[in-house]
């Protein structure tokens, strides 16, 4: 089968007012079936453009990118997106909001409004649904548009610091729960199959306790600096996040990513 | 109580300054004795409102039905040009500048040919306020339509939606706020026109009102007519306001 995504020696320049700015080089990476990424980097190191272009949004340079065998021409199918950014529309409810993807892809959101609903009630935003955006705080809107990214259920997940916002606590739950959404313990996940997820994140420990592999990038042109499998056992537990070999793999993650930066 | 203190706190110091003024209205027009014809004092203004010899509900009525008609005409030509504008680069190109020629003519020096077309009746005056007012609708609606994040339009990207449906879902309502901004100026545009166009050639309406009191010298029914077009125009004003506030309550104080 081929992997669900697929990045061929992927260059990405922008050009800018300011001059050219070329935010990704020669990055080549593959993300298998139901497998969990995570992308780490100094900021600006291209993470956000990296999804971007996996998602169709943009156009590569160099290089060619996949998403399930075939070509990103355009605007990818079947993807969940969690933006850097909340990006709530502020005339419509946190449920209308989060029903969007269903309006937009020409579905009735009342067939969704069940699922909204239920998907606000495990960000535990259950109360806030009639509220609009801008009554709420920046980790809960970024909760909204997770749950957003949720509604069709699709197959596909790419989330860029999706937890970045959220307090020590609530981003330890979010984390659990996203483990969840993603299928960890099988099953769960639709039709059994578990989700394919490229999450960025600038937490080493979250990388950590969430990821089967860590990609660690080096600072702008972001190259791949760093290709960390980790071997933690799951279904993980917070014991498994405070265990010696998480913390040693943290080390090593944290060690690569400075050398680089100070490099 | 707290309410009606705050609504004083608001609105007292206007309703105040325009007892003063009335009152010095009235005080300049009795101890300076100026004649009528000049300055009718206010009690004459007042009473001239309902006068008799006017059938002021006939020319309320038809001025309402013209400034309403325009508002209204200027509102849809303006929305639909404004979208044709943020929907393609070409018809952006194509329209502008004739958008931008018609809104430098004088419209007021246009309105006697609209008489020659069109001939007497609400039609001509209806036209030109719309002619005065639609512009402002135009440029916002284009604006309010292409003011976006360029995040929101990916997402609209992200789940694959037609380019109508994005209009519909994020662009529209995001250029809400710009457009009922817009609607207030409109508002008071078409009133203008509406008014002018009465002035050329009509044979009702308050800025008919006003001509023909030219001749008689009927000062006071020249301010009737005035008071009248003013409530008039509040009345629109005060229900786009309402309008705005309903159908874009999160856009408080985030237009104009
Ligand atoms: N639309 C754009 N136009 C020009 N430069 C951009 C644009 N988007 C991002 N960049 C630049 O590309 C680099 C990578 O940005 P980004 O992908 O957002 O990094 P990260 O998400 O890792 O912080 C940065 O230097 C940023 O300034
Ligand atoms: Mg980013």
């Amino acid at each position: 089968m081929a992997p669900v995504i697929a990045l061929d020696r992927v260059g990405m320049t922008y050009a800018a007012d300011s001059g050219l700015v070329e935010a990704l080089r020669d990055v080549s990476l593959t993300v298998e079936q139901g497998e969990f990424v995570a992308l780490v980097g100094p900021s600006g190191c291209g993470k956000s453009t990296l999804l971007r272009l996996v998602a169709g949004l943009r156009a590569a340079t160099t290089g060619t990118i996949a998403v399930n065998g075939a070509a990103v021409r355009g605007p990818i199918r079947a993807v969940g997106m969690v933006f850097q950014a909340p990006v709530l529309l502020r005339w419509r409810s946190i449920l209308d909001n989060v029903l969007l993807p269903a309006e937009l892809a020409g579905l009735d959101p009342k067939a969704h409004r069940d699922r909204a609903l239920a998907l606000l009630e495990l960000v535990g935003l259950a109360d806030f649904a009639a509220k609009r955006p801008a009554e709420l705080s920046g980790g809960m809107q970024q909760r909204a548009s997770l749950c957003r990214a949720l509604l069709l259920d699709p197959p596909l997940l790419l989330m860029d610091e999706p937890f970045g916002a959220l307090d020590a606590m609530t981003r330890d739950e979010m984390n659990l729960e996203l483990l969840r959404v993603w299928g960890e313990a099988g099953g769960s996940g639709q039709g059994g199959v578990r989700k394919t997820i490229l999450f960025v994140t600038h937490s080493i420990p979250e990388a950590v306790f969430l990821a089967d592999r860590i990609i660690v990038m080096s600072a702008r042109p972001g190259r791949i600096a760093m290709v960390a499998p980790v071997a933690l056992p799951r279904p993980r537990t917070v014991e498994i996040r405070t265990s010696a070999e998480a913390g040693r793999l943290a080390l090593a993650i944290y060690e690569a990513l400075t050398r680089r930066v100070a490099a | 109580m707290t309410r009606l203190t705050r609504a004083f706190g608001r609105y007292g110091p206007s309703l105040v300054l325009f007892g003063l003024l009335l009152v010095a209205w009235q005080l300049a027009v009795s101890v300076l004795g100026i004649r009528e014809y000049l300055l009718p004092s206010p009690w004459s203004v007042v009473e001239a409102l309902t006068g008799g010899d006017i059938a002021w509900t006939r020319h309320i009525w038809i001025t309402s039905v013209e400034i309403f008609g325009a508002f209204v005409l200027a509102t849809v030509v303006g929305v639909l040009l404004g979208t044709a504008i943020a929907w393609s680069d070409i018809m952006s190109r194509a329209l502008m500048p004739f958008l931008v020629f018609v809104n430098t003519l004088p419209k007021v020096a246009v309105a006697p040919l609209f008489l020659i077309w069109l001939g007497y009746g609400i039609v001509p005056n209806v036209l030109i306020g719309a002619l005065i007012g639609f512009f402002p609708v135009v440029i916002n609606t284009a604006v309010g339509l292409n003011q976006i994040d360029q995040d929101m339009l990916d997402l609209g990207r992200v789940f694959n939606a037609p380019k109508w449906r994005v209009f519909a879902k994020i662009r529209i309502p995001n250029a809400f706020p710009y457009i009922l901004s817009a609607l207030k100026v409109t508002a008071t545009a078409a009133v203008v026109g509406v008014i002018v166009g009465e002035f050329i050639a009509s044979q009702r309406g308050l800025g008919y009102v006003i001509i023909t009191t030219q001749s008689s010298m009927n000062t006071p029914v020249a301010f009737a007519a005035l008071v009248w077009i003013s409530i008039l125009g509040l009345l629109l004003f005060g229900a786009v306001a309402a309008l705005a506030r309903y159908l874009a309550p999160w856009a408080e104080g985030s237009e104009q």
